[in-house]
Order: C-alpha cells, then structure tokens, then sequence
C-alpha cells in the first residue's frame, strides 16, 4: 500500500465521511470540506509530473488475490496523469461550483457527494491501473456511481429514465468490454497491460485477437457514447449540472478515449482498429454536430456536442494508430494526429467544463435552459457572457482560443491521412476529411447558437421564471478559471507540449519513442497560408451564412420522422424484449400441470431416443436368457388385462381393484422369480394400499362424481406409448450388455459367517446396507405424520385470524 | 423371460404415463401406483431372473438368485408406499377443500394469475 494507492482510495474513505460532517456540522455546506481533497490530489499528482515528464513511469502494486494474478497495480505515465489531472482538477473546480449550485436546505448534498466521490475514486482508478480486472472494476465503479448521479433528483421521471438508459448502454459495454480482457488475458497469460504491450506483435496473430479487438471497443464505445450508443448521454442530462459538467464532458465519457489510448499499442496494428475507432468517431462527429444543431435545450445543444468532440478526439486515435504501420519516426507527420488528439482532449475538458457550467448558471438565474424563452441576457449577465463567449468560440475552432489549435491539428491530421498508402484508404480516405469539414461547420453553428440565442436578441422576462441576474461570485469562479485556461493555453500551447502531451502521446505509441528520446511537439499558431487554415475559413464563411439563414433550413430535420431515431429503436426493443418475455412465459407456463408433464415426457423421450439412436446403443443378446414358463405367461396375461382395464374402466372403482389384481399379480411374480420377502411385503401393502384408495374414494364429497370414462386423446396414447417403447428398448439393450459380475456373489458367501443369518435379503437390508433401511423408516415416519397434520390442521377454520395464508 | 419382463415393464409404464397425463387426481395415483409396479419389475428383471434358490442359505442350493436387487426393491416399495399413501391423503383432502378433482380447475387464484 503506497501513497499512490493511498491517493487513489482516499476519496471512497472520504466518503464515508461525508455523511458525519453533512449530520454534524449542519452549518457549513458539506462541499467546503470535500473540496479539500480533489485539491490535495491534484497538487500530488502535479508534483509526479517530472517524473514522466522524461517518459519514466511509476508502479506501485500490491496484491489482491495473488492466486489468480489479480493485483491492484497503480501505474502513472503520462497519459494515466494527464487524466489524473483532470479528474482532480476539474473535480475541484466542479466541487466548488456545486457548493454555490445546490442549496443547502433542500438539497440531499450528503448523498450528492458521496457519489460524487465514489465516481471521482473510480474514475482515478480507471486511469491508474494496471491490470485488466482491476480496471474493470473501477469502470463499473464509474458506471453505477454515474447512475447514481444521473438519477440525484429520482423523484422525476426523466431522471430515472435517463439513469436507468445509462446504466443499461454502459453496463453492457462494460461486460463486452470484460469479455475482451478476459480474452486478452488468455491469449497473452497475464492481467497486466504493460506485459501484454510488451507482447502485442504475438497476441496479433492470435485466432481471438479480433474478437476481443471488437469487444473492448463495444466498452470504449459505450462509455464515450459513440455511434449508435450515444443516445444515452443526451438522456443523461436531467442529472445536476455540476454533475454534467464533470461526467458528461470532462470524466467519465472519456474514459472510452482513455481505454482505446492505453489499448492502441495492443490492438493498433490492426487494420480494423484503425477503420473502426477512425471510422466510427468521423461519423460521430459529424452525426453529433449535424444533431445538436436542432436541439432547443442548451444541455441537450452541449450533450450532443459532447458526442461530437469525443468523436473527434476518437478519429484522430484511430488515424494516429496509422502512425505505428511505419518503422521509426524519421518523419513525425505521422503521430501528429495522436499529438491532436491529446491536444484536444485537454481542450475540450477545459471549454466543455466551462460552457456547462455557464448554462447551469444561467438555468439557475433564470429558471429556464430553452433557448426559445431564453435572449438579452448580455446586460444583465455580461461575466456568464463573456465566459460563454471564450467557450463556445474556442468550440467553434476560433482563434485565438485552444480550439483553434487543436482544429487546425485535427484537418492536418485527416488531410495527411489521404498520403498514407495503406488500409485502401486511396477509395474511401476521402471521406475522412470531408466529414470532419461538414462537422466542423455544424459545430461552428451550434457554438453561435448557445451564445447568441442566449445572451443577445429580444430580452423575454415574461417566459422566465426567475428575474435574471449575475450569478454568485462562488459560482463563477470555477468557469472563470477553466475559460481562462481556454485563453492561456490558447496563446501558449506549448507549456502543455512538454510537459503533458509529450508523455501522453509517448505512451500511447511507446513502439515509436527509442529510449532517451522524446517525440518532439511543437504546436505554432501560424503554419502558413496551407489548405488546413483555408478549410477553417470555409468553415467560418459557410458557418455564419448558414447560422444566419438558420429559420429557412432547420425545417430540414423533419426529414426524419421520431420513429427512425435510435433513441425510438432502443424504445421499441426494450418494449419488445419485456413484452416478447412476458408473451414467451405465458406461452409456456400455462399452470395446467398437465402441460409439464407434457415437457418432461416429451423431453425424455427425445433426449433418451435421440441418444440411443445416435449412438447405435440398441443391442439384444438373448443367449442368457431365462426359460419362459407357462406360468410366466398366464401372470404377464393376467397384468396386461388388468391394466388394460384400467385405462378402460368407466367406474373408479373398477380402476381401483383393478390396480389391485396388478399388485397381486406383482406379487405372485415375486413368488416365481424366488423373491418370498418380497412376495410377502408387496401382497401386505397392496392390500392395505387398496384399502386406502377405497377408503379416499368412499369419503369423496358428492359434489361431481358423476362417472366417466377417461377421454381418448390421441397425443396421451403417443406420447405414453413412446415412453414405454423407450423403457423397454434400453431395459432389453442394458440387459444384453453386461459389464462385469454383480457383487452379490460376496453376500451369499458371507451372509452366514459374517453376519450370522440366513435370509440374505433381510441381513442386506438390516446389516450390509442398514443406513437405506434406517431413513426408509424415516420415510414412513414422516408420511405417517404428514397424514396426521393434513386431516388434523385445519387452520382456517379456527375463525379468520390466519386467513392470510388462503 | 427377461425380454418379455421388459416388455410388461414397458407396458405398466406407458399405461401409468397415459394415466399421470389425465385430468382426475385419482387416476393420477393409479398411474404412479403402476408406475412405481412398473419400476420394481424392472429392478428384478435388471438383477437377472436365472433360475437359482431363493435367497435363503437353509436351502443349501448350488446356487441363489441376486439378493441384492430384492433388498433395493423392498426399500422402494415402502417407499413408494408412504409416497402414495401422503398422496392419497392429500387428494382426498384436497378434494374436501376445493370440491374438485380436476387438475385443470386447481389453479392459482385469478389474482395470483
């Protein structure tokens, strides 16, 4: 147990004391002391940052379940920090807003920071670990605390709905995604991610590479809210908006970037990880933006803004894993698309975390977040304005803000992509630049649209709940502080190079960094008059005229009826899947015992028939054979016509005796086959057996006994019949194969000498195999009583008191 | 004689299904009756029905049937004699209670449904 590990528990221990400060110290808003910790962690993992600042590492393990290779291995490179530092960051900076966001009289704040807590430990333990079952654990540590989350206000419908939408995508992405590691773990014999890397080129020819190839991704995909599992995040915004700004922006949604970043030394060989992660995040991007433009929410505008950035970072992921198809990095072109990846991703944690947190200030001030009620807030908000503004223009890919850096990388990236010769990307690489054109000019709309609609326009104070003004100074700190990164790593971006990006990149393809050496990164503002910075002045020429004439073309997205959404296809399968099971076990679960016993029949006689026909099992041997007498024959005579009558008889009575003359006749078969203990015991219980059913029969209400006979059904005589052929058949192919002598002969010796009786039967039952007798006893004994409590209790007779039991 | 003891096993066993499957309780105990007739044939013709002493040493034959067998079937047919016997009480008072029976009509409460 290191500091590290230390570090990584600390938020689970504290919290579980959040609930003693919320019930102790009433007061004071339980925030103030959370506050501390994010703080406390991020100063220590700030001072880790030389460490792998020269591409050093550091690991810290101890065991779990050393038996099976589990150990808790916390293992901090540059990119397991740089995530660090962002989870504690912008944890703190969330911690804080929320303390001015959620009341302290009618909020539920100790459950609101225990989760949060929970999710921001598991969110540390996602990134720092090392082994493959530990990192699954904290990732559906992340999954039920985010639900938790979600659901924070569980008295509203949507919020349930949005929480169990997203409990439901994640946690099936992240059993798909344990399915893969298990895989992996199986092809490379260990659980550690840094020995698999060390052995990825021999997992690549592994016949289970692909398949956990695709399942680990189903897990990135669904926590990053790719296409087509992206609908859950839109649904997650009915959860508070700190909430928001930290899972659904900043955390948790990248912890699927974080997986395909640590997994692409694995996997990025392969062909298809480079389509898939590439060509699922390109059509995302552009799906989320085309789709965020018709939203009337301003979450709803930043969810699916969400989607669309994260496809971005997704695509430049799966274009840099191109990077590791050529030897060495004689020419650094190629890993400029995984150095804008990680740009972005900074970028984009700092102007999301901000622009949320400016809509839950502006949904606090006013009431409202619907940007139809919402206009001329400029005046009144002119901070909340001013911070909304740097985001949403640093989303757009504007200079001077970061966006615009890492946008210019990011059409490098996609351009450079069209050189490579590899992937058949000659006939469809194409595409790539083109999608990340159109989603840019989408994004660049829908930034305008959250600023403008918001703060400038027709002032509506009649369609607001609330009279609007300046937020809290508490609240607009955190903003201020993320929209002032926007700017500061928007000037100087290379204070980040060295220091974080470098690292990261170097340990997302560690197989092009030699030892000693680092990949250089250099990020300039001004790269020349080239066709990236022509494509952004499309962008913001296509993108103002289109915003302008937004009200003649959003008509256009009724193109597409409700029904073909996927939103409308999770709807309808998860409809379908409760009413399909509840249909099925009506169908089969009939109550009529009858039914059952249909089943099991039927199922014996497959399953038994099939066996013996499949295995050609069907011998008969008839040289051991007993001699058929004439006495044997007028016995069988004598069970077969009084079994026949039986099925016959009209009367129950007829029935009954005639299941007597059967255990006669059984009897006297005793008496043939050398059986006199038998003979004995059968005749005695057969009487006494009769007697009963007689007695049963005698004493039945007079209610219907109106005599009938059994009614012929062709399917009771098949289904009977093919059980008895079934019987049969095997009695007569095992007595044909005889294994080995029966160990009766040790009886017959030693029943005498050892036991001192004569009847071997009876010196068997009470000597030899004494125990079978003894709980045969036991047997009776219980029947005995059972008998007694069923005629004697009559509990609900004794007046209404225990007539709940009816 | 054992094919032929296979073959009436058989027999009570198919009537004893044709019974379980009907709808009147008694008949259903009639069935398992045969039924559990049907299972305790099989055992002793299973154990060999070769000509030999019964299984007693006062008789100082050359040579005795398999005990062995008759001691698993006296078991069994105590057995399936208390089994039967708690049946039958159970019908009968089931019959009292219910004033039926037919098993299609003992079925859960409409509410329980």
């Amino acid at each position: 147990m290191s500091l590290l590990h230390i570090a990584i528990f600390s938020p689970f221990l504290m919290a579980i004391l959040v609930p003693l400060f919320y019930k102790g110290l009433r007061r004071i808003h339980t925030g103030w002391f959370v506050l501390i910790l994010p703080i406390v962690l991020f100063t220590y993992f700030l001072q880790l940052l030389p460490v792998t600042r020269d591409n050093q590492a550091i690991q810290k393990s101890f065991d779990w379940i050393p038996s099976l290779g589990i150990s808790f291995t916390a293992y901090v490179d540059g990119l397991g920090l740089l995530f660090a530092l962002l989870i504690t960051g912008i944890g703190a900076l969330v911690v804080l807003y929320s303390i001015f966001y959620l009341s302290k009289e009618k909020e539920k704040l100790h459950n609101f920071y225990v989760y949060l807590l929970m999710f921001m430990g598991a969110m540390l333990g996602v990134v720092l670990s090392d082994n493959l079952i530990t990192l699954y654990m904290f990732w559906e540590l992340t999954s039920i605390s985010s639900f938790l989350l979600i659901a924070y206000w569980y008295d509203r419908d949507r919020s349930r709905y949005g929480a169990l939408k997203s409990m439901l995508i994640t946690v099936f992405g992240g059993l798909a995604m344990l399915g893969g590691f298990l895989l992996l773990s199986i092809m490379g014999d260990t659980f550690s991610i840094r020995e698999l890397i060390a052995q990825a080129s021999e997992l690549n020819d592994h016949p289970l590479f692909l398949l956990a190839l695709l399942l680990v991704l189903i897990g990135a995909f669904t926590k990053s809210a790719q296409f087509p599992f992206y609908i859950w995040l839109p649904d997650a915004m009915e959860a508070p908006t700190p909430v928001s700004a930290y899972l659904h922006s900043a955390t948790m949604v990248k912890a699927g970037i974080y997986l395909v970043a640590r997994m692409s030394p694995i996997f990025a060989f392969s062909e298809y990880w480079f389509w898939l992660v590439g060509g699922v995040g390109i059509f995302t991007l552009f799906w989320g933006s085309f789709n965020a433009v018709k939203q009337t929410d301003l979450k709803g505008i930043l969810a699916f803004s969400t989607v669309s950035q994260l496809g971005l970072i997704m695509s430049l992921l799966g274009v840099g894993a191109a990077a590791l198809q050529f030897d060495g990095i004689d020419d650094n072109i190629y890993t400029a698309a995984t150095i804008a990846a990680v740009f972005h991703l900074i970028n984009h944690a700092t102007f999301k975390g901000s622009l949320f947190m400016v809509v839950g200030i502006v949904d606090h001030e006013t009431g409202t977040r619907d940007i139809r009620k919402l206009g001329g807030l400029l005046s009144l908000m002119p901070i909340t304005f001013t911070v909304a503004v740097i985001g949403a223009f640093s989303m757009a890919g504007l200079p001077p803000f970061n966006g615009f850096l890492s946008k210019e990388m990011f059409f490098t990236g996609m351009i450079q992509l069209l050189e490579l010769d590899l992937f058949n990307l000659q006939t469809w690489g194409l595409l790539f630049p083109v999608l990340a054109w159109v989603g840019s000019v989408f994004t660049f709309i829908y930034s305008m649209m959250i600023v403008f609609k918001t703060f400038t326009g027709k002032y509506q104070p009649e369609k607001l709940e609330k009279t609007p003004h300046e937020a809290p100074i508490g609240m607009l700190i955190p903003p201020i502080i993320l929209a002032a990164l926007v700017v500061v790593f928007g000037i100087f971006p290379n204070i980040l190079s060295y220091n974080l990006i470098q690292p990261a990149v170097a340990a997302i393809i560690p197989s092009l960094v030699e030892p000693g050496e680092k990949i250089p990164v250099h990020i300039s503002h001004w790269h020349g008059f080239n066709s990236e910075l022509k494509m952004t002045i499309g962008v913001v020429v296509l993108g103002a005229v289109m915003y302008i004439t937004l009200n003649k073309w959003i008509k256009v997205y009724n193109i597409f009826p409700n029904k073909v959404t996927i939103n409308a296809l999770y709807d309808t399968s998860l409809y379908a899947a409760e009413r399909g099971s509840y249909t099925l076990t009506k169908s089969v679960m009939t109550g009529y015992i009858r039914t059952y016993l249909v089943y099991i029949f039927v199922f014996f006689i497959g399953m038994l028939g099939f066996t013996m026909w499949t295995e050609d099992a069907f011998t008969m041997d008839t040289s051991n054979l007993a001699p058929i007498g004439i006495y044997e024959v007028a016995l069988v005579l004598l069970i077969v016509l009084a079994t026949f009558t039986i099925l016959v008889a009209k009367s129950r009575l007829t029935s009954i005796v005639a299941l007597g003359a059967v255990g006669y006749t059984v009897s006297l078969f005793f008496v043939i086959f050398r059986a006199p203990d038998l003979a004995l015991t059968q005749l005695v219980i057969e009487t006494v057996s009769v007697a009963l059913f007689l007695l049963c029969f005698y004493h039945l209400p007079k209610l219907s006994r109106h005599e009938e006979r059994m009614r012929f059904k062709l399917g009771n005589l098949l289904i009977s019949a093919g059980v008895g052929i079934v019987v049969t058949l095997i009695a007569i192919s095992a007595h044909s194969t005889k294994m080995f002598e029966s160990i009766s002969k040790y009886y017959i010796e030693n029943t005498y000498d050892k036991a001192g009786g004569e009847n071997m039967v009876n010196v068997i039952l009470v000597d030899f195999r004494g125990f079978d007798t003894l709980f045969e006893v036991c047997v009776l004994g219980i029947a005995a009583l059972g008998i007694y409590g069923l005629i004697k209790l009559r509990l609900e007779k004794k007046g209404g008191v225990i007539d709940e039991n009816k | 004689m054992e094919i032929l003891m296979s073959i009436v096993s058989g027999l009570l066993i198919a009537s004893a299904v044709y019974l379980i499957l009907s709808k009147s309780l008694l008949r259903i105990i009639i069935g398992t009756g045969l039924l559990s007739h049907g299972a305790h044939l099989l055992i002793l013709t299973m154990g060999g029905l070769k000509n030999g002493a019964a299984p007693l040493l006062g008789q100082h034959a050359p040579a005795y049937v398999d005990p062995l067998p008759q001691a698993l079937i006296l078991t069994a047919i105590v057995i399936s004699f208390g089994v039967t016997a708690l049946f039958l009480v159970l019908a009968y008072r089931a019959y009292q209670e219910l004033g039926t029976d037919n098993t299609d009509e003992m079925r859960g409460t409409e509410a329980n449904d």
